[in-house]
């Protein structure tokens, strides 16, 4: 069972790791600072397998892929949305951090809820509420590069 | 059925004779960029894979966000870029003293032409669609891959044709226009699209309006923005670029999402409010916000004409006393140009600190640092919470003519309250 840390739209790239600490090159320190900007209990707080849920435009702005990559270092399992803005949800299929993308379905899910999803099967079950919400399975390009575990993985295995 | 000009992009570079959106191809690429901050990830992603670059002459990489060296974090990135630059032989690496920021430099150089796909591991790759090139950003593990294959993958994007009409009213510059567009649409309004600007209106246009429209297309959620070419691009690329190159129009039967008309003679100065670039208000209603900063520079607004602008503003005048007025040239061409032309002294009479080229102030870097509460009016490109400092400081978007009569009045304001 996975906690969800709630939030709305336009969350930016830049309250998901301030520009401020981009000149820290190691990820595990980088990570200590994941969404300070907008949720100082987000980054001391967050374990392992825990899910972001947000409304619109998810991850806006820069191209940093430390964004999806602090995250991902932090454990996030995935992150659902309602939309992603486009170069972060490149960057989270390529460093192999699932990202759905699941409409206005979004706003079934609060925080505090209990979720279970299911990458294989699109599935993501509100577990206290005993609701399914169904999503469109990945497109097969973009689940080739995430079944090699991302994009570099996919590259090597290219002649 | 007819095409976009960033689908016949697309179609020429994957060896397609035509595409539509929502295809997924892989597109040969004519220039790779990194700078100092996604270079470095970048470079190890691409050690992971063993080869070595696809050519040495199409990667771009610059030391402009942190750089000149604002630390020794900094410094280490820089000098992972360096050597990672020495090794390769790579031919465009711009070292400090050359450099100037990525967006404003590369087309400066001649690196970018009509017709041409870059991507750059910056999301203001964008700006290079002002020269009829489909530029995009995206992250450093693309660029990692892309730097030892050549090619990256895209999905065609939809389009939205942005018609600009009539003629542009004194002191209403592109940043008005791009302001504008992100006020109408949001900073979704365009998500995955791609911003295809036609009409009369273009014509009105500068060069530098135009970098600066497409430079904030990813403000609206673009995947690039994207404008034809005419006489004043060919006057630019005159003497910068020497290759071949074959520019694109869009089909007239080309397929759009939506279509969204601009009448020019309508637009007014405008500021883009905290924390979104969508908050969009005439100036003209905003002149009691008072300010302590205001930034004229970035890979938004550091080019020539912006200069000329500010120049044009601060003729005559000191900066108010409560303000930091600090502008940044954005290349060193462009820094050496706005010396011959005076414009650099007359900022120093004004009381303005002028700063070597770098992006500096805009990501909250360095050169510039906003604390609690304070507030700048600023000609970069993101006002997001934090964006130049303290979390709870605020960034005011607008031109450089808004930001200089800013500087002066101690207030937002409109150039019409200070050139008189």
């Amino acid at each position: 069972m996975s906690k969800v840390w709630r939030y709305g739209d336009h969350v930016d790239t830049d309250v998901i790791i301030p520009a401020r600490y981009l000149n820290i090159a190691d990820f595990e320190e980088l990570a200590e600072h994941a969404m300070e900007d907008i949720d100082l209990n987000f980054a001391p707080n967050v374990q392992k397998g825990d899910i972001i849920v947000a409304g619109r435009n998810f991850g806006c702005g820069s191209s940093r892929e430390h964004a999806p990559m602090v995250l991902k270092v932090k454990g996030v399992q995935c992150i659902i949305a309602d939309s992603f803005a486009r170069i972060f949800y490149r960057n989270a299929i390529n460093i192999g951090l699932p990202a759905l993308e699941i409409g206005k379905e979004v706003e079934k899910i609060e925080a505090g809820d209990e979720l279970e999803v299911n990458l294989t099967k699109g599935e993501i079950k509100i577990v206290n509420k005993g609701l399914v919400i169904n999503t469109k399975p990945l497109p097969e390009f973009v689940q080739k590069i995430a079944d090699c575990g991302g994009l570099i993985n996919y590259i090597k295995g290219e002649k | 059925m007819g095409m976009t000009m960033t689908e016949k992009i697309l179609a020429k570079h994957s060896g397609r004779d035509s595409v539509s959106a929502g295809d997924l191809l892989v597109s040969q690429l004519d220039l790779i960029l990194a700078n100092d901050i996604t270079g470095p990830p970048a470079i190890d992603e691409f050690e992971k894979i063993g080869r070595s670059v696809f050519d040495k002459d199409r990667i771009a990489l610059v030391p402009d966000h942190f750089s000149p060296c604002k630390d020794i974090k900094s410094a280490e990135m820089c000098k992972r870029l360096r050597d990672f630059a020495r090794e390769h032989e790579i031919t465009n690496y711009f070292e400090v003293g050359r450099m100037g920021i990525e967006h404003a430099l590369l087309p400066d150089a001649g690196l970018i032409a009509p017709g041409e796909v870059i991507i750059g591991a910056d999301s203001h790759t964008c700006t290079y669609g002002a020269l009829n090139a489909l530029a995009t950003g995206v992250g450093q593990s693309d660029v990692g891959a892309a730097m030892a294959s050549g090619t990256t993958w895209f999905k065609v994007p939809s389009a939205i044709k942005v018609e600009l009409k009539g003629k542009l009213p004194k002191y209403v510059k592109g940043k008005d226009i791009i302001l504008t567009l992100i006020g109408m649409i949001g900073v979704d309004g365009a998500r995955y699209q791609s911003l295809e600007f036609c009409g009369e209106g273009i014509s009105e246009l500068e060069m530098s309006d135009r970098f600066t429209i497409c430079n904030m297309a990813i403000e609206a959620g673009a995947k690039n923005g994207i404008f034809p070419v005419d006489e004043k691009t060919l006057a630019f690329l005159k003497g910068r670029v020497t290759r071949e190159f074959a520019a694109v129009t869009a089909d007239a039967d080309a397929v759009y999402d939506s279509e969204i008309t601009i009448e020019l003679d309508k637009l007014v100065p405008v500021v883009a409010y905290p924390h979104l670039p969508e908050n969009v208000h005439p100036v003209s209603e905003s002149t009691g916000i008072v300010i302590d900063q205001a930034v004229i520079g970035s890979c938004t607004n550091g080019r020539l004409e912006d200069l000329a602008q500010a120049a044009e503003v601060l003729k005559g005048k000191k900066v108010h006393p409560h303000v930091r007025c600090i502008i940044i040239p954005a290349t060193q061409e462009i820094y050496q140009q706005a010396m011959k032309l005076g414009y650099i002294d007359t900022f120093i009479d004004a009381g303005v600190a002028v700063s070597t080229p770098t992006c500096g102030p805009c990501l909250g870097g360095y050169m510039g640092i906003l604390a609690h509460g304070e507030r700048a009016v600023s000609t970069t490109n993101r006002n997001f919470r934090g964006r130049m400092g303290h979390v709870d400081s605020e960034v005011y978007l607008a031109s450089p003519y808004v930001a200089a009569a800013s500087a002066v009045m101690g207030r937002i304001a409109s150039p019409e309250e200070v050139i008189k």
